[in-house]
């Protein structure tokens, strides 16, 4: 509350000079757009004024306009990035606003959890982000009504949904959608985390252990992810991540594999979990929760004025109420575990019990490789996926070569 | 008695053309140069620029030995090649019979010409778009043909990772082969009506004359064409975005898309190693044709 106060004192001080800050982003599907506007509503009521700047598409799409804008001395006033590595070497140019002050004065070490978010923004014990919520990617998306009506229960997990897919491909239905680009490395991830544990995915990936890379564990990942692109037809392979949840969400697919954020897809849908649709933590084999999310960073400004709306801003993301709005629309966790979920839905609810847990916890793919590992892997693995000609064997070994050669 | 210093001759045009010598001193040779020295480090998201500091990260030919041992550089290359020569061909090819259609001194060439010329109007962006709706099998052309009752049709090129590329070509095509059409027609409509009549006197068909002796004469126009529609297909980036992404897999990447991605992911180097290969197949292809058609001038 006294941080509410604050930021209206604050409002009150600044009000007669709004300063626009201009913060970019790639929410831009249903359910992101919503959470976004709960963030600008919000910095908008301090007597500042969002300017929205949204990037179409994806994060690999924003990642190199983002980065190459701050980098190019054209920096906006604030944006949207995932933790770890992406932004270190922008902060040891000094391109980034130190936010330690407000961090300390908040105390923001005590009231976000889980301490790795806030590990990821520390730099040299400072402070450089401000996390929003977490977000995990371990999540199968299914659809009730399409299995009932094939006469089929309802899967609770992978094999399950491989299991049923000839009797649904025979009705015309997709058995799982899929999308181009990264989709496909997040369905290899969460098949490692699912198939060879979460131990092994993150010794492979933090601790490179090559012989494990190498190994049976891992080879039998790659036999999963093999079966997953026998059932899939190229025809129906569809652009956007929104795309192949939309497919579940009319019934003309079965099942997706995406993070949590399609859980606002299926809000905005009016779909209802546990009655319409299922989501099944760590693809229903192992309930487990990837930490990813998203936090923001502030580029650097000479203006104090920019300086104190970005500062306004970062206080603003982490107050109890915004938390509560943002993440609620967004299908997120929130960052703080003292704030009222009464309004949860089930999917989130699941996922707060496991984090409340904290054992099958883990980081985020971008907390452990350089975003330059990350879409060699990527590109591995959708060729593997539309080229039916290369071998799991091959696969696994391309894989671990860019394990190997990832700078540490 | 003073031989005046030949450094001081034409002192006012030098001056002149001094903001010309700094830019291209600079701003071409300068970041070409820093480009290719780049290339050889080992850097990742920021720029540098001292000798020491490209000392410190000095690898070598390391950038170029893991650019040719990926896979997706590779597609890149082969698809420029294919989208290249099919895209510059065609685009000659059609653009030249439209312009031939044009001269036949039709009723509303000006309605034929804008309707041609309308598709070079639109960006790469909303071209690609509009293409991969209508080679969509879920539910463009495939889709239609079969709901009238062609059950059997199949056109699946956009997800067929074999013919991926050319329907890059086809969406570039209907593009660009408009324009090349009216400079076509500024070009055929430059000869001389005199050359017309004496070639019917001597009996020649119209397309012998067309093939044998127009054509010779629009050399000129012909190479800008080409300068023009050879340095486009290079450039090609946001129609592939558009249209397939790069997709299915990796199978219609060009190398523009890598080298964007590379340069600005954090990977830098690899990102400048992509361009300084780009760089030097160009200039393979762009001096002896620099050499032949300058230096035949100078010589005279």
């Amino acid at each position: 509350m006294t941080t509410l106060l604050a930021a209206t004192a604050l409002c009150g001080a600044t009000s007669a000079f709004a300063t626009e800050l201009e913060v970019t982003h790639w929410w831009t599907s249903g359910g992101e757009s919503a959470a976004v506007a709960e963030f600008a509503k919000a910095f908008d009521a301090t007597g500042n004024k969002w300017v929205d700047g949204a990037i179409a598409g994806s994060g690999d799409v924003a990642r190199p306009i983002i980065i190459s804008r701050i980098l190019g001395g054209n920096p906006m006033g604030a944006t949207q990035l995932n933790p770890g590595k992406d932004a270190d070497d922008l902060i040891a140019a000094g391109l980034m606003q130190d936010l330690t002050e407000l961090a300390t004065a908040e105390d923001w070490a005590t009231i976000l959890r889980p301490k790795s978010q806030m590990d990821s923004c520390t730099l040299d014990g400072k402070v450089y982000c401000v996390p929003v919520n977490l977000h995990s990617g371990q999540w199968m998306w299914t659809n009730r009504k399409v299995y009932e009506d094939a006469g089929i229960a309802p899967p609770t997990n992978w094999a399950e949904m491989i299991a049923a897919a000839p009797a649904l491909k025979a009705k015309g239905i997709i058995p799982l959608s899929l999308a181009e680009g990264w989709p496909v490395g997040l369905l290899t991830e969460d098949l490692i985390v699912a198939y060879a544990g979460v131990d092994n995915y993150v010794s492979v990936y933090k601790d490179r252990n090559m012989d494990m890379a190498r190994g049976p564990e891992f080879a039998a990942v790659f036999a999963a992810i093999d079966q997953a692109r026998q059932i899939i037809d190229p025809k129906t392979v569809v652009p956007q991540w929104n795309d192949a949840v939309a497919l579940v969400i009319q019934g003309k697919a079965a099942a997706n594999v995406m993070g949590d954020w399609a859980g606002g897809e299926f809000a905005v849908a009016g779909m209802v979990a546990g009655k319409d649709f299922d989501c099944l933590p760590g693809l229903g084999v192992e309930p487990v929760l990837g930490t990813g999310g998203d936090v923001f960073y502030f580029p650097k400004s000479e203006d104090p004025e920019v300086t104190k709306a970005q500062l306004a801003m970062a206080s603003m993301m982490v107050t109890k109420e915004v938390q509560v709005a943002f993440n609620l629309k967004k299908g997120s966790l929130p960052m703080r575990s003292d704030v009222d979920l009464s309004a949860a839905n089930d999917c989130m609810k699941k996922g707060l019990e496991i984090l409340d847990k904290g054992t099958k916890v883990f980081p985020n793919n971008s907390q452990m490789l350089d975003r330059d590992s990350l879409n060699q892997i990527n590109d591995v693995m959708k060729e593997f996926f539309s080229d039916l000609t290369i071998t799991p064997e091959v696969a696994q070994e391309q894989f671990a070569a860019i394990i190997e050669a990832a700078p540490k | 008695m003073n031989r005046p210093n030949p450094l001081f001759r034409n002192l006012t045009s030098k001056l002149a053309a001094s903001p010309m010598i700094f830019i291209v001193l600079v701003v071409f040779i300068g970041s070409t140069a820093w480009t290719v020295a780049s290339s050889f480090t080992s850097i990742k998201t920021l720029p540098i620029f001292t000798p020491q500091e490209f000392y410190d990260n000095w690898v070598g030919w390391d950038q170029y030995v893991r650019l040719w041992n990926t896979p997706r550089w590779i597609t890149s290359i082969t698809n420029l090649a294919i989208y290249g020569v099919l895209f510059t061909g065609f685009a000659f090819i059609i653009g030249f019979l439209l312009a031939v259609l044009m001269d036949q001194k039709i009723r509303a060439e000006g309605v034929f010409r804008t309707i041609y010329l309308y598709p070079f109007a639109l960006s790469f962006i909303v071209t690609g778009k509009v293409w991969a709706w209508i080679l969509n099998p879920a539910f463009g052309l495939e889709k239609t043909v079969r709901d009238l009752g062609w059950t059997s049709f199949s056109f699946d090129w956009l997800t067929n990772r074999d013919m991926s590329i050319y329907t890059v070509v086809i969406a570039g095509l209907w593009q660009g082969s408009g324009l090349v059409m009216a400079l076509m027609l500024a070009g055929l409509r430059g000869i001389d009506d005199e050359i017309w009549r004496a070639s019917r006197v001597d009996g020649i068909p119209k397309w012998r004359t067309y093939l044998q002796i127009v054509i010779p004469m629009m050399r000129p126009v012909m190479i800008t064409i080409f300068v023009i529609v050879a340095s486009g297909s290079v450039r090609v980036y946001d129609l592939v975005l558009a249209l397939t992404q790069g997709g299915p897999g990796n199978s219609s990447q060009v190398p523009s898309m890598y080298i964007y991605e590379k340069l600005f992911v954090g990977a830098l180097a690899q990102g400048t190693a992509a361009s300084s290969v780009l760089l030097l197949a160009t200039a393979i292809i762009l001096i002896p044709w620099i050499v032949v058609e300058f230096g035949k001038k100078s010589r005279v």
